[in-house]
C-alpha cells in the first residue's frame, strides 16, 4: 500500500479526495432530515474537496508530471481496478473540480427548503454522483470504467427524480435511465471490440492491440453512439430536454456542465488514445453529426418556453460544436497534420471547459429564479433584474459568454474553432479540402443563433415588466448561492482574459494525445495559435480597451453634459395604456425562428376564434425525431410485448409446463 | 518611435468618431437630392448631437442599470471597431489585439446590448424591435463572417491590415470571382445591418415597420445621442470594412508618415463620397421589403458568401 502511495502521490491523493466525497455523502445519512447539517457543513465540505480535485488535476498538467498508474486491491478476484492519471484525465478533473466546487457551494444555499428526497439522502446521491464522475475520468480498465459509468447514471437518475411524486418527473427519469442504458450498451460493446481478442480489459492492453480496419471502424461507431447518447448527440438527444428540467437546478447544472463532459472525455479517450489512427470518414462523420447537432439544438432552443428546456437545448448545441471540433481533430490526425490536430483539440478542450462554467452558471441562476418565484415557464417571469440584481448580473455574464461575445470565454473557444476551420484547406485530400472549410458557415450560423437564444432567455426572464404580479415580491439569492454564481462568473471572465493560459494548459493534453501543441504566444497576454502574423487575439488588452473606451466616454459625457435626468412613465410612441402582457412572450420572441425553420418542427397550434368567450392560445412544438424515430420503436415494442403477454396466463400449471419444456429443451441441447 | 504608432492609433479613432456624422450627413443630403427634396445641411448630424447633448434626459420609471449602461457599451464597441479597421493606415496596434473575427464579435456585442436595453423597459415596441433586430442579426452575422472568410482564405490571415497589405502587394489587379460573390453579399449585409432600405428605413417613424428606431424609442438626450452616434459610426465602419476588403488603394502601408496619412485621408474621403452617393442611389431606387421577405434577402447574402468560399476553394488547385 505504501509503495504505490510513494510512487504515485497524486493519484493517491485523488483517490483520497474521491473517498472524501463518498464519506461526505455517507455523513448525510447521519441526520437524513437535517437541512442545516447538510447545507451548512456537508455541501461546503464537498466544495472544498472539489477544489482539492481541481488542484490535483492542475498538478497533473504541470510540465514535469509523468503519468501515474495504480492497481487497486478492489474489485473482483483476478479483476482488480486499474487507475491512471495522465494529462487528459487531469484536464477533465480540473473541469470537474472547478465547476463542481461552484455548484456545491451554491447547493449549500439552495437545498435549504428540503424538496422531494430527504436532504441527507440527496447529499449522498449528489456526492456519489461527483465521485463516480471522477472515477470515470480516472479509470484505466473497462471494468472500472463501466462500474463508475453505471454508478454515475444511477446516482444521477435518483437525483433527476428528486421530486418523484410528480408523474411527469418519473416519466422523464425513466426515459433518461433507458437512454443511459442504450448508451452504456454501446460503450460496453465498444470495449468488447477494443480488446482485440486478448480478453484483457485494461486500457494498456487495448492500446497495444491492433484491430483490423473493419473492427476499428465498428469500435469507433459504437463509441460514437454510446458516448453520443450520453452527450446528447442528435438524434440520440431526446432524454436531455426532458431530464434537465425535471432535475433540481444544481443537478441540472452538474448534468449539463459536468456529466456531458465525461461523455466527451470518453469519446476522446477511445478515439484518440485507445484506437490507432483511423480513416478520414471517422472524422467526417463526427464533424457532420456535430454540425447537425449544433444547428438542431440551437434552433430548438430558440422556440422553447421553459427556461430550463431552453438551456438543455443550448447544451445540445454546445455539444455539437465540441463534436464538430473532435471531427476536425480526427480528420487532421488521419492526414498526420499534427499541429492542426492539436489546435482543433485545444479548441475542443477549452470549449468543454467553458461550457462547464457558463452552462452551470445559467442553470444555477434558473435555480435561484425558481426558488424566488416558483416559476419555470418563461411566460410567467420578467423584470427580475430589479428584484434580483445579483443573480441578474451573474446571469448576464453567463448569457454573454454563451453567446460567444468577446472578451468572455465563449468567444475564445469559438475563435479557436473558426481558426481551425480556416486551416482546413491544408488537408491533402481532393474533396475534403473544399468541403470541410464550409463547416465554418454552420458554426457561424449556430453561434449567431446562440446570441438570439440568449437575448430571448435573458430578456424574457430578467428584463421588462413582471408578467405576474407575484414577482414583485421575489427576493435575491442567498449569500452562499451568490458565491457559487460569482465563482463560475469569475471563471468565465478569467478564461476570457487569459486565453493563452488555457491554450498552454490544453497544450499538455494535445502533446500527449496527438504529439504536438498549438504555437505559443510571445507572452501570456497574447494568443497566436498558428502564427503571429496570421491570427492574434489578446483577451486582456481587449478587456482593457473596452473598459477604457467605455470609461472615457462615460467621464466625458458626465463632464460636458449639461442636462439632468428625470424619471417618467415610458414613452412607447405615446400609447397611454400599457400592460405587461403587451410585451413579447417567449412564444412571440421565438416566432421568427418558428416561421423561418418551420419544416423542422412539428407544430400543433390552437388559435382562438372571434366568438370564444375565454380566448386561449396554445402552441406545442414537438421534436420530429421523437415522432418519427422513437414513437414507432416504442409502438413496436409495445406490440411485441403485448403478444408475449399471452404467455403470462396467470395459471401455475402453465408456468410449470414452461419450466418443464425449457428443461427438456436444454437437455436436448446438452445431449 | 513606438509611441508615434499609438498616437496614430488614437488619431484613427478620433478621425472615425469625427467623420462618421459627416458621412451620415452626406448620405442624407444625397438621398434628399435624389428624392427631389430640399437637402438638409451636411452638418445636420452634428446639430442633432448638440441638441441631444443639451436636453434633459428622461428615463422610464422601471429602467434598470442595463438600460442606462447600454449606450456607453454600444458606443465603445463601435469606437473599438473603428480602431481595428485599417481605414487610414495598416500600422494599427489594436488590430493585433482583436482580429476580424473579434470585429464581428464587437458588432454582435453592440447588437446584443442594444436588444437587451430595448427589452428592459418592457414596452410593446421595444421588445418588437429587439426581436426583429435579432432576427436580422442572426443572419447578417454569419454572412459577414463568411464574407471575411473569403478574404481570410485569400490572404491566409485573419488580421485586417495584413489582408490590405496582401491585396496591395499583388502585382497585377486580378478580379477574383470569389470576391465578386463576397462583394455582393457584403453590400446586402451592409444595408441590413445599418437599418437601411430595403430592410429598414432610417427615417421611418411608422410604428409597425421600424426595427432600429423601435429599439431606441425609450432613449432620450445623452443616451440617444450616444446611440445615434454609434449607429453613424457603424455605417462608417462598414464602409471602411468594404474599402479594406474590396478597394484598399490609398491606405498607408509602409510606416506612418504624415504625408502618407494625408494621402490616405484624401483617398478615404473620396471613397466615402462615392460610397455615400451610391448608398443613397441604391436606397432611392429600392422599396422596403415586407418583414418576412427580409430573411430571404439575408439568406441570399449568406449563401452568396458561402458560394464565394466554395468558388475560391474550387479554383485554388
Amino acid at each position: 500500500m505504501n509503495e504505490w502511495a510513494a510512487a504515485s502521490p497524486t493519484v493517491t491523493a485523488l483517490l483520497g479526495l474521491v473517498a472524501g466525497w463518498l464519506l461526505v455523502g455517507g455523513l448525510g445519512l447521519v441526520r437524513p432530515t437535517g437541512v442545516g447539517w447538510v447545507a451548512r457543513v456537508l455541501f461546503p465540505l464537498g466544495a472544498l474537496i472539489g477544489l482539492g480535485v481541481a488542484a490535483a488535476g492542475v498538478v497533473s498538467l504541470m510540465p514535469a508530471f509523468a503519468t501515474q498508474q495504480v492497481v487497486l486491491p478492489l474489485g473482483l478476484p483476478d479483476l482488480p481496478f486499474h487507475v491512471r492519471l495522465d494529462a487528459l484525465s487531469g484536464f477533465f478533473l480540473v473541469l470537474l473540480g472547478v465547476a463542481g466546487a461552484g455548484i456545491s457551494i451554491f447547493s449549500a444555499g439552495y437545498f435549504r427548503a428540503g424538496e422531494g428526497t430527504a436532504p441527507g439522502l440527496l447529499c449522498l446521491q449528489y456526492h456519489v454522483f461527483l465521485a463516480s464522475m471522477a472515477m470515470v475520468v480516472l479509470a484505466d480498465d473497462a471494468y472500472l470504467f463501466m462500474v463508475a459509468w453505471e454508478t454515475m447514471a444511477l446516482s444521477s437518475y435518483f437525483l433527476v427524480t428528486t421530486q418523484h411524486r410528480l408523474p411527469e418527473i418519473r416519466r422523464a427519469g425513466f426515459l433518461y435511465l433507458l437512454m443511459a442504458h442504450v448508451g452504456a450498451l454501446g460503450i460496453l460493446l465498444c470495449f468488447g471490440v477494443l480488446h482485440g481478442g486478448s480478453w484483457q480489459m485494461t486500457f494498456d492492453a487495448m492500446r497495444a492491440s491492433t484491430l483490423a480496419p473493419l473492427w476499428a471502424g465498428i469500435a469507433f461507431l459504437l463509441a460514437l453512439v454510446g458516448f453520443g447518447t450520453k452527450a446528447g448527440m442528435v438524434p440520440l438527444h431526446v432524454w436531455l430536454p426532458e431530464a434537465h428540467p425535471a432535475a433540481p437546478s444544481p443537478v441540472s447544472a452538474m448534468m449539463s456542465g459536468l456529466m456531458l463532459k465525461t461523455a466527451i472525455y470518453g469519446l476522446l479517450r477511445v478515439s484518440l488514445d485507445l484506437l490507432s489512427v483511423g480513416p478520414w470518414w471517422w472524422g467526417v462523420l463526427a464533424l457532420v453529426m456535430g454540425l447537425f447537432t449544433a444547428l438542431y439544438g440551437v434552433i430548438f432552443a430558440a422556440v422553447q418556453t421553459d427556461m430550463k428546456r431552453l438551456l438543455a437545448y443550448s447544451s445540445i448545441e454546445n455539444i455539437g460544436l465540441i463534436l464538430a471540433g473532435i471531427g476536425l481533430v480526427l480528420i487532421f490526425r488521419t492526414f498526420d497534420l499534427r499541429v492542426l490536430a492539436a489546435l482543433a483539440l485545444a479548441a475542443v478542450l477549452i470549449h468543454a471547459f467553458n461550457h462547464a462554467l457558463f452552462k452551470s452558471l445559467l442553470f444555477l441562476a434558473t435555480g435561484s429564479v425558481m426558488h424566488a418565484t416558483g416559476e419555470r415557464s418563461l411566460g410567467k417571469l420578467g423584470g427580475l433584474i430589479r428584484r434580483m440584481p445579483w443573480v441578474a448580473a451573474f446571469a448576464l455574464i453567463g448569457s454573454l459568454a454563451i453567446a460567444g461575445l468577446p472578451p468572455l470565454n465563449g468567444f475564445v473557444s469559438e475563435w479557436l474553432l473558426l481558426q481551425t476551420f480556416l486551416q482546413s484547406p491544408h488537408i491533402p485530400h481532393a474533396f475534403l479540402d473544399m468541403i470541410v472549410p464550409l463547416g465554418a458557415a454552420v458554426i457561424a450560423l449556430a453561434a449567431a443563433l446562440a446570441g438570439y437564444v440568449m437575448v430571448k432567455f435573458y430578456g424574457v426572464v430578467f428584463l421588462g415588466q413582471h408578467r405576474e404580479s407575484s414577482l414583485a415580491t421575489a427576493r435575491d439569492a442567498s449569500r452562499l448561492e451568490r458565491i457559487g454564481l460569482g465563482w463560475l462568473a469569475l471563471g468565465c471572465v478569467l478564461v476570457g482574459a487569459f486565453p493563452q493560459v488555457a491554450l498552454d494548459v490544453a497544450g499538455r493534453v494535445t502533446q500527449a494525445l496527438v504529439g504536438a501543441t498549438a504555437q505559443r504566444g510571445p507572452s501570456p497576454w497574447w494568443m497566436t495559435p498558428t502564427a503571429a502574423n496570421q491570427a492574434s487575439y489578446s483577451g486582456l488588452w481587449y478587456w482593457a480597451g473596452l473598459l477604457l473606451v467605455t470609461g472615457v466616454t462615460f467621464l466625458l459625457v458626465r463632464r460636458f453634459y449639461r442636462g439632468r435626468s428625470r424619471r417618467t412613465a415610458p414613452w412607447d410612441c405615446g400609447y397611454p395604456w400599457q400592460t405587461p402582457r403587451m410585451q413579447d412572450s417567449a412564444e412571440g420572441f421565438g416566432q421568427p425562428i418558428r416561421h423561418l425553420f418551420g419544416p423542422i418542427f412539428k407544430i400543433e397550434r390552437e388559435v382562438p376564434r372571434p366568438s370564444d368567450v375565454a380566448p386561449a392560445y396554445r402552441i406545442e412544438i414537438e421534436d420530429r425525431f421523437w415522432v418519427a424515430c422513437y414513437q414507432p420503436i416504442g409502438r413496436l415494442l409495445q406490440r411485441v410485448t403485448e403478444r408475449m403477454a399471452v404467455l403470462q396466463g396467470g395459471r401455475l400449471s402453465v408456468y410449470l409446463l414452461y419450466s418443464f419444456l425449457t428443461l427438456i429443451f436444454l437437455l436436448v441441447c446438452v445431449l | 518611435m513606438t509611441w508615434a504608432v499609438y498616437l496614430w492609433q488614437l488619431g484613427v479613432c478620433l478621425c472615425a468618431i469625427g467623420l462618421a456624422p459627416l458621412f451620415a450627413g452626406w448620405v442624407g443630403q444625397c438621398r434628399a437630392l435624389l428624392q427631389n427634396r430640399s437637402a438638409p445641411s451636411l452638418w445636420q448630424p452634428y446639430r442633432v448631437l448638440r441638441k441631444l447633448f443639451h436636453k434633459e434626459a428622461t428615463l422610464a420609471n422601471d429602467a434598470s442599470w442595463l438600460f442606462r449602461g447600454a449606450p456607453y457599451v454600444v458606443f465603445a464597441a463601435m469606437v473599438l471597431a473603428a480602431a481595428i479597421i485599417p481605414s487610414l493606415t495598416t500600422e494599427l496596434p489594436a488590430a493585433r489585439v482583436a482580429d476580424a473575427i473579434a470585429l464581428v464579435g464587437l458588432f454582435a456585442t453592440a447588437r446584443m446590448f442594444m436588444a437587451l436595453a430595448a427589452m428592459d423597459v418592457g414596452t410593446a415596441f421595444g421588445t418588437m424591435g429587439a426581436r426583429r433586430e435579432m432576427m436580422i442579426g442572426f443572419l447578417t452575422e454569419p454572412a459577414l463572417l463568411m464574407v471575411l472568410f473569403n478574404a481570410f482564405l485569400m490572404a491566409g490571415t485573419t488580421a485586417l491590415p495584413a489582408i490590405v497589405q496582401n491585396t496591395l502587394t499583388q502585382s497585377q489587379v486580378t478580379l477574383h470571382p470569389s470576391l465578386a460573390f463576397a462583394a455582393v453579399a457584403f453590400v446586402m449585409v451592409l444595408l441590413a445591418e445599418n437599418a437601411r432600405l430595403p430592410i429598414d428605413n432610417p427615417t421611418t417613424h411608422l410604428e409597425l415597420t421600424m426595427i432600429h428606431e423601435a429599439m431606441t424609442l425609450e432613449y432620450s438626450a445623452r443616451h440617444l445621442a450616444l446611440i445615434e452616434w454609434a449607429s453613424w459610426l457603424k455605417l462608417f465602419n462598414y464602409a471602411c470594412i468594404g474599402f479594406t476588403l474590396f478597394a484598399p488603394w490609398g491606405i498607408a502601408t509602409h510606416g506612418v508618415s504624415p504625408g502618407g496619412i494625408a494621402l490616405a485621408m484624401l483617398a478615404l474621403v473620396a471613397k466615402l463620397a462615392v460610397a455615400g452617393a451610391a448608398l443613397a442611389l441604391f436606397e432611392t431606387a429600392s422599396a422596403k421589403l415586407r418583414l418576412f421577405r427580409a430573411p430571404e434577402f439575408l439568406t441570399m447574402a449568406f449563401l452568396l458568401a458561402v458560394l464565394g468560399l466554395l468558388v475560391h476553394l474550387l479554383l485554388k488547385g
